[in-house]
């Protein structure tokens, strides 16, 4: 029993708003925009590629099957849970897809297959926090190991190809200048930034992020939501699994490896933050965009892939700082 | 009879709000002195600032004569004062031995810890204590009372000199107080000073040889056990009668809105059946932890109950979320509002629409135009003192979002209303506003279910008072009979035998 | 009594254990023989090393995804002072690799503790970030065996005692130790308590921040340990594949052996029996017939079912608490 004598925190005179501007100026997303300004500015004057919008976008599109990822993965972080198996999850409805394909079976049922699979093992997902209500961040690390296995179960050490030409090569069919993915994954940002932002929906889930207990008590179906996230991330998982194998036009067990290092990287970067209930869809696509910069930017620089990885990693740990000081500050 | 501990003008405010007022009070080595009052009467915060759980505004606590800054727990170890919380803290997943040496031991990072010198020494505590507990076996599983003749045993192996136990008693069957009592009593007669909070004015008798009663933040008296009967204990605890607050006149009261019966939740309360009706304010009183908030809880389906059923406007009604309540028309202001009320980082217009969904998007997306509107109308009706709705929640004052809270429900036009302490941490003036609107609600033909541990409040809102008391309703008193005095004695047990 | 018996982790695991020996005998009588021993003894030692410094760190309620990028840059290190600096003792090298790992480890448990973050996102962060200093300290290239001093090799084949190799005394003797410091001394029984109640902790004087430091510097220390060990055992050290998803593998044992994962719990005994029997199960697949490719999946499996069976157990702990408060 906790003292009864003790008022509620917050027991103050009605403080004033903040100025809009200032507002706007701590909101991470802001910090977000100007580092791809900067990154931007700074590209430009390293190698006149980046004077050309088409290099950039050709060099965006191994991002944008994380990125696309990382919307959904946004909204789960924002209802204050993680998921860590994402990448795996990719891997696996792939392995599944092209093994069926494989089979005989024709690409299109294959297809739905994959993301058929993508679907239920994010529901398995969902069963682990929402029935058995373990820790997401922790088991999400077990279905992450389990998913990576089943994959090498189901594909061996084997690179599975011999899709249709029409399946292959979605990175290099373009609207304009514009590659398929790009525009995908940039449909998918307007559409989850209007449901997260504008619908009834996306609020409950800032709700469960800020206050899981208030949420429920306010009638909010929290469990159902839940669980619905991570269905849509094993969903997300399995289409931008197929986008990777229709990039490579081959499927290997260990598709995007360490693949959620980068999705989570984009949430944290994009400013949401890591306990739940802040930050948005906006940030993440621009925190995307940034990633593109950087890693294209050190590819230009001639910087070795495998040495983007401390980059990779001191962004991310820099960005989880960044992001607890500026929510610690505005929570008072 | 010298002082052992002298507290000196000692006050507390929690972010401007004062729970203790300027608090004179000496303890002495070698009695057994009980703190009564109601709950929020400030004894608990009195206590907790002699153990350093919480440091005073203002004032001085002195120690056999020499002034001392008690800054936390541990210094208060150090000092030999030993808080015995009614739920002891403890760390489930070591052993009885170990929790009993944790923090006492002395020696470098690297020190060998001496199981057989540890557990030897646990052992011969447990037997100067008499009880029976396998100092090898985990905290976790213990039984509430073993855990607190650990924590005993840990205040005689630290030689404690003062020893406070806030509500020892309250999960303890008859045996296990007489063993608690047995030890409290030889600890005393061995010259230390015990500090007993209970509500149980029998065991009070039985243990305490003065007693200190709270009321308001502030001691109002202190004196022999003996000097005082258990009426005049009681009429000092709730003090001068309250009469300021006005009666809503002239509603009908129409049929049964709300039915419970034979409400049973395992550990929590059990057979509770009432009804209430519609525009009639139903009143339920009883001290914390008697189980007023867990049946509320059950009735809205946050933790619904084992068995037992619930009818609404004569049909029965199946609640497993709360969810289903708000559809069924049930509305609930939650008792604790910084976690189960308001979402803290949201604005104003988003926490004060959470339960309409429907309302603010009619095919899902939001329309802020509507919202606002809304949110502003509430905001304006309820009197809500703000800078713009848009604002953050937290940044509001806690009258200010209870009363967002409260509009949040009004929007769902619920017919039966359960407010659990709504005019906890609130200011005077803000809660006669509360008052008002409970009226008004009532007036509309709604049914509402006021849980209160102010009496005054109770007296002078409600149309019949319920009492619950260890998790059984004690009393169903009506309007024209109930007096503080029939409240409170509903609510305190009479012993720790009725419990059991 | 038996109940009781039965309950413990660490019985239920020998059993398992026992039962996979059996099983797989009587399919392949070939399993039963010393060589199998043998080689079950030999796939040990680094998980064991390895696990003795996440067993602590779990204890406290904390999670070290960034062990298996540690031992890389370790055993890197290691490798270049041998092949680089031939001139310089052994022990030098093996040394520095466990300095390497304390420093880093160290720098996982400085970012947690300052910035109050959650470890498991931050040594997300830090396994990327270590594996590639990795790449960068070595610019990609591998140790070649011929650069391994002898000495260190011979160290999983030579043995002093009953034919048990140098390498599994010493990561045995490792676990012995781990096993002193956390039940006998002052700061290991601290470890459990932080896990058990870290809100209660300082209210019992014990400084959390130094303590989870340490938990931390200890990992990445034995985390190197098992660096030097990778060089011995397999004779090479590669910056793309030494220690790649090891910490996946360490995990599974940690809480297959019975340490919960939400902290406090946990012994040697059960994380040894944890590592041996995931050895045993690697040993087994492919004498079953079984692809080796079964073992990411096993891992995972195990790690899931640890967890529920962890919950479970809880839960059923909670039943009989409030149960105990009605009828003691």
């Amino acid at each position: 029993m906790t003292d009864a004598s003790l008022p509620a925190p917050g027991v103050q005179n009605a403080a004033p708003a903040r100025p809009r501007w200032q507002v706007l100026l701590v909101r991470p997303e802001t910090g977000t925009l100007l580092l791809l300004v900067g990154a931007i500015i700074v590209a430009a004057n390293l190698s006149p590629f980046f004077s050309d919008l088409r290099f950039i976008l050709e060099s965006s599109t191994y991002y944008m099957e994380f990125g696309l990822v990382a919307l959904v993965l946004t909204l789960v972080i924002i209802s204050g849970e993680i998921d860590l198996s994402p990448a795996a999850m990719m891997a696996l409805s792939a392995c599944v897809f092209a093994s069926l394909f494989q089979a005989g079976l024709p690409i299109g049922l294959a297809m739905v297959a994959g993301v058929a699979t993508g679907a239920a093992l994010g529901a398995f997902n969902g069963f682990l926090v929402v029935v058995l209500q373990l820790p997401s961040i922790i088991a999400t690390i077990g279905t992450l190991t389990l998913f990576r296995g089943l994959s090498q179960v189901l594909a061996g050490d084997r690179s599975i190809s011999g899709f249709p030409a029409w399946f292959m090569g979605i990175d290099w069919r373009t609207v304009g200048i514009v590659p398929y993915p790009v525009i995908g994954f940039t449909l998918a940002a307007l559409a989850l930034a209007v449901l997260l932002g504008m619908t009834v929906w996306g609020r409950q889930i800032y709700q469960i992020g800020v206050s899981e207990i208030a949420a429920r008590h306010a009638g909010v179906r929290v469990r159902r939501i839940k669980f619905g996230l991570f269905v849509a991330m094993g969903v997300t998982s399995a289409l931008a699994g197929l986008l990777t194998a229709s990039r490579l036009a081959s499927v290997r067990y260990d598709m995007a490896t360490g693949g959620e290092l980068q999705m989570v990287l984009m949430v944290m970067l994009g400013g949401t933050y890591i306990f739940g209930g802040r930050g948005g869809v906006l940030g993440t696509f621009l925190a995307a965009w940034l990633l593109v910069i950087i890693a294209t930017g050190m590819n230009v620089a001639n910087i070795v892939v495998t040495s983007q990885l401390v980059v990779m990693g001191l962004l991310l740990i820099g960005s989880i700082i960044a992001t607890n000081a500026i929510y610690a500050r505005t929570q008072r | 009879m010298t002082a052992l501990v002298s507290a000196r003008g000692v006050s507390k405010s929690f972010a401007g709000v004062e729970v203790l007022r300027d608090v004179d009070l000496d303890l002495a080595a070698g009695e057994v002195h009980a703190l009564l009052g109601e709950n929020g009467a400030g004894k608990s915060t009195f206590a907790r600032i002699v153990a350093g759980v919480h440091r005073p505004t203002s004032g001085t606590i002195a120690l056999g004569g020499a002034p001392v800054d008690i800054a936390s727990p541990v210094i208060a170890q150090s000092l030999g004062i030993t808080l015995i919380h009614q739920e002891p803290i403890s760390f489930p997943d070591l052993s009885v031995a170990e929790n009993l040496v944790l923090g006492r031991s002395a020696g470098g990072p690297l020190a060998r810890v001496p199981w057989a010198a540890m557990t030897r020494d646990a052992r011969r505590l447990m037997d100067v204590l008499g009880v029976r507990i396998d100092v090898t076996r985990p905290m976790r599983g213990l039984s509430i009372a073993d855990q607190q003749m650990v924590e005993i045993a840990r205040a005689l192996a630290s030689d404690a000199r003062l020893i406070i136990m806030d509500e020892p008693t309250a999960s303890l069957t008859p045996n296990e107080v007489a063993t608690l009592f047995t030890i409290a009593r030889r600890l005393r007669d061995e010259g230390r000073a015990i500090v007993f909070i209970s509500h149980r004015l029998e065991e009070v008798r039985d243990l305490c040889d003065r007693v200190t009663i709270f009321r308001d933040g502030a001691r109002v008296e202190t004196a022999a056990i003996g000097a005082l009967s258990d009426a005049e204990i009681i009429r000092r605890m709730i003090g001068r009668p309250h009469q300021d607050y006005m009666h809503k006149t002239g509603v009908a009261i129409g049929g049964v809105a709300l039915k419970i019966t034979g409400l049973t939740r395992r550990g929590a309360f059990a057979d509770i059946s009432f009804d209430v009706r519609h525009g009639e304010i139903v009143g339920m009183g009883g001290l914390v932890g008697a189980g007023r908030t867990d049946v509320a809880r059950a009735i809205f389906g946050v933790e619904p109950a084992d068995s037992g059923t619930i009818e609404i406007d004569g049909k029965p009604a199946t609640i497993r979320e709360p969810s289903d309540a708000i559809a069924l028309g049930l509305a609930f202001v939650p008792e604790d509002r910084a976690v189960a009320g308001i979402f803290r980082s949201l604005s104003v217009e988003a926490n004060i629409t959470a339960a309409v969904p429907g309302k603010i998007a009619p095919r899902g997306f939001i329309r802020r135009a509507v919202e606002k509107t809304l949110a502003a109308d509430a905001v304006k009706r309820l009197r809500i003192r703000l800078a713009s709705v848009r604002q953050p929640i937290g940044e509001l004052s806690g009258g200010n979002q209870q009363k967002a809270i409260l509009a949040r429900w009004l929007m769902t036009d619920p017919s039966v209303l359960i407010l659990d302490e709504p005019t906890r941490g609130i200011d005077i003036g803000v809660k006669a506003e509360f008052y008002d609107m409970i009226g008004d609600l009532a007036a509309q033909g709604r049914a509402i279910l006021l849980i209160s541990s102010e009496l005054p409040e109770l007296l002078a809102l409600c149309d019949r008072v319920l009492v619950m008391s260890e998790g059984r309703l004690t009393a169903d008193i009506p309007r024209s009979e109930a007096t503080q005095e029939r409240i409170m004695s509903a609510a305190v047990p009479a012993s720790a035998g009725a419990a059991a | 009594m038996i109940g009781a018996l039965l309950a413990r982790r660490e019985v239920g695991l020998i059993v398992m254990i026992a039962l996979v020996a059996l099983v797989v005998g009587l399919i392949e009588p070939r399993f039963l023989t010393a060589e199998t021993l043998r080689i079950v003894t030999l796939a040990i030692p680094l998980i064991l090393v390895a696990a003795m410094g996440q067993m602590m760190v779990i204890l406290a309620r904390h999670v070290d995804l960034s062990i298996g990028a540690i031992l890389g840059f370790a055993a890197i290190v290691a490798g270049m002072i041998f092949r680089d600096m031939p001139q310089l003792p052994t022990i030098v090298g093996v040394l520095a690799a466990i300095a390497c790992g304390a420093v880093l480890g160290l720098a996982n448990g400085l970012v947690v503790t300052t910035f109050n973050l959650p470890s498991i996102i931050v040594t997300l962060g830090t396994l990327s970030l270590y594996r590639g200093l990795v790449f960068l300290v070595s610019g990609s290239k591998q140790v070649d065996p011929q650069f391994i001093p002898r000495g260190l090799i011979s160290m999983s084949q030579t043995s002093p005692i009953f034919g048990i190799p140098w390498i599994v005394l010493i990561a045995f003797a490792i676990a012995l130790a781990t096993w002193a410091f956390l039940g006998y001394t002052r700061t290991g029984r601290q470890i459990y308590a932080i896990g058990s109640n870290p809100v209660a902790a300082p209210l019992r004087s014990i400084r959390v921040t130094p303590v989870t430091l340490f938990v931390f510097t200890l990992s990445g220390a034995l985390a190197g340990v098992a660096g030097v060990m990778y060089a011995a055992r397999f004779g090479y050290v590669n910056p793309g594949i030494t220690g790649v998803g090891f910490e996946f593998i360490v995990i599974a044992a940690v809480v297959v052996g019975g340490v919960s994962i939400n902290g406090g719990v946990g012994s040697v005994l059960g994380v040894t029996l944890g590592v041996i029997f995931l050895g045993m199960v690697n040993v087994a697949l492919p004498i079953l017939g079984v692809s080796a490719f079964w073992q990411s999946a096993i891992y995972g499996a195990v790690i899931l079912l640890a967890l529920v069976v962890d919950r479970t157990v809880r839960i059923r702990g909670a039943a009989a608490l409030t149960l105990s408060r009605g009828t003691a």
